[in-house]
């Protein structure tokens, strides 16, 4: 069987189906952009109740973390996250139930080494090189405020 | 007796009888079309277990049962049993078996242990020390996710390419003693496969990774047996789903060798493609074990099959191998199975 890497890879450009973009687009847009406005509408529902501006987007985060674990422990979020794609990865919801879902998953493993130890294995990435980049963004700020 | 031919197929001298099979699943494979043939079905998929390392135990452990009972002998027959699963240090088996208090062995060969334990059962069968060998194996969805990939509530969406681990499992009971039976399924051959690299590495895509092996391990057998495809009723592959199944025929077809008209994979049959959302099909030890140990061989005693190539299929990859950025590597075995008149 002379079979080249190479000219396997083509066999197998041909045999595997690719992802149905129309479909995985459309539900990130529709429920991406639903989560978007829900923290927009929450925001406003805030600032009515007389709070400022500051507070009532922080209070909107807070909220939508709190309905991303409340869904994550009801195992709704990943049915949700199946059609949405990065329509509900990207927004915070997607980070509170990437922290909540290895807590909930690795509880057997105990509270140390497996809710503690693991909780991060997700978001830990996001976390060290979302803080590194701001370091960094941090300094070539203050390069160019010296100058 | 056994003789080795060709390119390692091991042809035994005096057949080695499957007296009795077993399968287990759970609400996935119970609504899928192997429903009717599943021995004993848990719409509960931890089985009643605190943990999915646990529940995949009990699959086990359910599977050698239910195959005991119905052969009619006890723990006590079996001369030992062996076991596999897809977990870290297979202790999904080692759980399963430990309080039989029978001889162990446990067997590592990603989806194709089902294959690798008939394989090396028997081999141990042509030594007449010995009488009844127990070969197992079982994977769990849950158990699978977490180890493989995600937890399972983390919210990521499957590439079309991807597999749907079984939760579920079968258990063989294999004899070199037909007592009294008249008629039974046998174990003429075996085929024991080479690793197989054409460098995929998407872990999402394993039926590619496992298709050159299959192709390789039909195609010396047939070289090793001069036998051709149509001499079987059924090329019946491990779990190499939807994609690896068409790249498996595209292989053969360059060597010549037609299987479109006699071949199916475990991972097509266990759930139905297009109700079921489990992308290019089922996988995992589970799906090639509780495929046989329903519809395969229960069709086999009916006379709807009668001469069969059984090839498990197994994608030799780890967490680590995938992190640090290697191809993923196919193991395939080949077993022959047919339903033969036993003169007691």
């Amino acid at each position: 069987m002379n079979l080249t890497n190479k000219e396997y890879e083509e066999l197998n450009k041909k045999a595997s189906k690719p992802t149905k973009h129309f479909g995985t687009l459309t539900g990130a847009f529709l429920i991406g952009g639903g989560i978007c406005s829900l923290g927009e509408l929450l925001a406003h529902v805030y600032m009515n109740y007389g709070m400022v501006m500051k507070d009532a987007y922080m209070l909107v985060s807070i909220t939508l973390i709190f309905i991303s674990s409340l869904l994550t422990g009801l195992k709704l979020y990943d049915s949700i996250a199946k059609y949405a794609g990065a329509g509900s990865l990207v927004p915070i919801t997607g980070f509170a139930n990437a922290i909540v879902s290895p807590a909930l998953e690795y509880k057997s493993e105990g509270y140390i080494m497996g809710i503690g130890g693991k909780m991060f294995t997700i978001a830990g990435p996001v976390i060290v090189y979302g803080i590194s980049v701001s370091v960094l963004y941090g300094l070539i700020l203050f390069i160019f405020q010296s100058i | 007796m056994s003789n080795k031919i060709g390119n390692g197929t091991i042809i035994f001298d005096n057949p080695i009888y499957i007296i009795s099979y077993a399968s287990v699943g759970s609400k996935k494979e119970g609504d899928g079309p192997l429903a009717g043939y599943i021995d004993f079905i848990c719409d509960d998929t931890t089985f009643g277990e605190k943990t999915w390392e646990k529940s995949e135990s009990r699959i086990q452990k359910h599977a050698v049962e239910k195959s005991l009972l119905k052969a009619d002998i006890s723990v006590r027959d079996i001369d030992f049993i062996i076991a596999g699963d897809l977990l870290n240090q297979c202790i999904g088996s080692t759980y399963g078996s430990k309080d039989m208090d029978i001889p162990f062995i446990g067997l590592y060969g990603a989806c194709s242990t089902m294959a690798e334990s008939l394989a090396i059962g028997s081999v141990f069968l042509t030594n007449d020390s010995f009488e009844n060998i127990c070969c197992v194996t079982s994977s769990h969805f849950c158990s699978a996710e977490r180890q493989f990939r995600f937890p399972l509530e983390y919210g990521g969406q499957r590439t079309p390419t991807s597999q749907w681990t079984v939760t579920g499992g079968g258990s063989v009971i294999l004899s070199n003693n037909p007592k009294d039976i008249e008629e039974g399924i046998v174990i003429k051959a075996i085929k024991i496969g080479k690793i197989k690299d054409l460098g995929i590495k998407d872990a999402n895509n394993m039926g590619a990774a496992m298709a050159p092996s299959a192709a390789y391990t039909i195609k010396e057998y047939l070289d090793d047996t001069l036998t051709k495809p149509s001499d079987y009723d059924l090329i019946l592959t491990g779990d190499l789903g939807e994609v690896g199944s068409g790249l498996l025929k595209k292989l053969l077809e360059r060597e010549n060798i037609d299987i479109s008209k006699n071949h199916n994979d475990c991972g097509l049959m266990v759930y139905d493609l297009d109700k079921q959302d489990v992308n290019a099909g089922g996988s995992g030890c589970g799906c090639s074990a509780i495929t046989l140990t329903s519809y395969i061989l229960k069709k086999m005693e009916e006379g709807v099959y009668k001469n069969i190539l059984f090839v498990g299929t197994g994608a030799l990859l780890s967490t680590t191998s995938i992190q640090q950025g290697d191809t993923i590597p196919g193991i395939s075995h080949l077993i022959h199975i047919s339903k033969s008149n036993i003169v007691v």
